[in-house]
């Protein structure tokens, strides 16, 4: 049983749709991402329903999350950036409870599938490069070329700049789905020692538990440095530099 | 009579919050904040950084080539233009952690440096 680590990141079809010979089926990453949107929401209307001077515990989370991004699109994206704070929001929440929904055994995790970090990669990649045009027109060409630079150094940094602006979401995304995939994959082959060494999986069992704490960890945190770097990406966009 | 005295016994009061407030800051803002990462977070970052800029200067290059059937010199110009770029992705990453870790001694004291000094 479970002997194959990766088993737990198949993607099975739920409900078959195929709109003009594209496969657009259901599938088990759908549904989870249909969860995640679901227990998001239904948490946080929930849990400030009640509004109360003396918070809930629930509330008191709400309020850190909104807090938390508050202050996150405040230092990092600076003046004009409140207007995108609704999309930061939604984006580290979705992430968060996709990484936080993971952890429960059994579930799928779907941000351990570059598909889908790519896809909110190259979401924010295009958005933000689109919202820079739309504010600077041509002038937005500058973030290619440092400024006071000789004009002669132009022929080697703007390719450099060029393919550094182009590897974003590539390295945004990369980054999320190593991260969730590795620290499923170790949690599943520690797990297959527990059970392998008998008496002695006592010691592998330790172990995991260390590592199950680190991955509540990791899942916070990547999602938290997903968001960080959208607002960064923002803030070269709105301010060029 | 009294009113001096209950005035010196606040200040004795707000002498001693202010000395509890002080012990306590720096090892909240240590612990459970996600913004200072474990050092694995941190190589894990720039190395991405490193190996993104490399792989959009192959992909550039290579796609290049075959679409003006150049090949190989596409390939090998933006391979190296891919290694500057990751490693200016590094140096601004670096720079960035570096910026925040001497905002956030500034807030904390030079105190919570020692927690971080791993990193």
């Amino acid at each position: 049983m479970a002997a194959d680590p990766l088993h737990q990141f198949r993607i099975n079809k739920i409900a078959e749709i195929d709109v003009a010979g594209v496969d657009i089926s259901f599938t088990n990453s759908s549904l989870w991402m249909v969860i995640a949107v679901v227990v998001a929401t239904l948490f946080l209307t929930l849990t400030m329903r009640q509004r109360g001077t003396i918070p809930s515990r629930g509330q008191m989370i709400a309020e850190m999350l909104y807090g938390a991004v508050a202050n996150m699109v405040r230092d990092n994206v600076g003046s004009g950036g409140q207007a995108y704070f609704p999309f930061i929001f939604t984006l580290f929440v979705f992430v968060l409870f996709g990484n936080l929904l993971g952890m429960v055994p059994g579930s799928f995790t779907f941000t351990s599938h570059i598909a889908v970090t790519f896809g909110m990669a190259a979401i924010i990649f295009v958005a933000v490069t689109l919202i820079g045009i739309a504010k600077h027109g041509f002038k937005f060409c500058s973030l290619f070329f440092p400024h006071g630079a000789p004009l002669w150094t132009a022929v080697i940094l703007i390719p450099i700049e060029l393919v550094s602006y182009l590897s974003r979401p590539i390295s945004l995304s990369v980054r999320l789905f190593a991260n969730m995939t590795v620290g499923h994959v170790i949690l599943k082959v520690i797990g297959g020692f527990v059970v392998a060494l008998g008496v002695f999986g006592i010691v592998p069992l330790a172990g995991l538990v260390a590592i199950t704490a680190l991955e509540f960890m990791i899942a916070v945190i990547q999602a938290y440095v997903f968001a960080i770097l959208s607002c960064i990406y923002l803030h070269d966009a709105l301010h060029l530099h | 009579m009294d009113s001096p005295d209950s005035g010196s016994s606040m200040q004795d009061l707000d002498r001693r919050l202010q000395a509890a407030k002080k012990k306590h800051e720096p090892k909240r803002s240590a612990d459970d904040s996600p913004r200072d990462m474990s050092g694995v977070g941190v190589g894990l970052r720039i190395a991405v950084d490193l190996v993104a800029g490399v792989a959009v200067g192959v992909g550039i290059g290579w796609g290049l080539d075959n679409w003006l059937e150049t090949k190989p010199w596409f390939l090998l110009l933006f391979t190296i233009l891919g290694f500057c770029a990751g490693m200016l992705n590094v140096y601004r990453t670096a720079r960035q952690l570096e910026d925040k870790k001497s905002q956030a001694d500034a807030t904390t004291g030079p105190d919570g440096d020692t927690d971080n000094g791993g990193a």
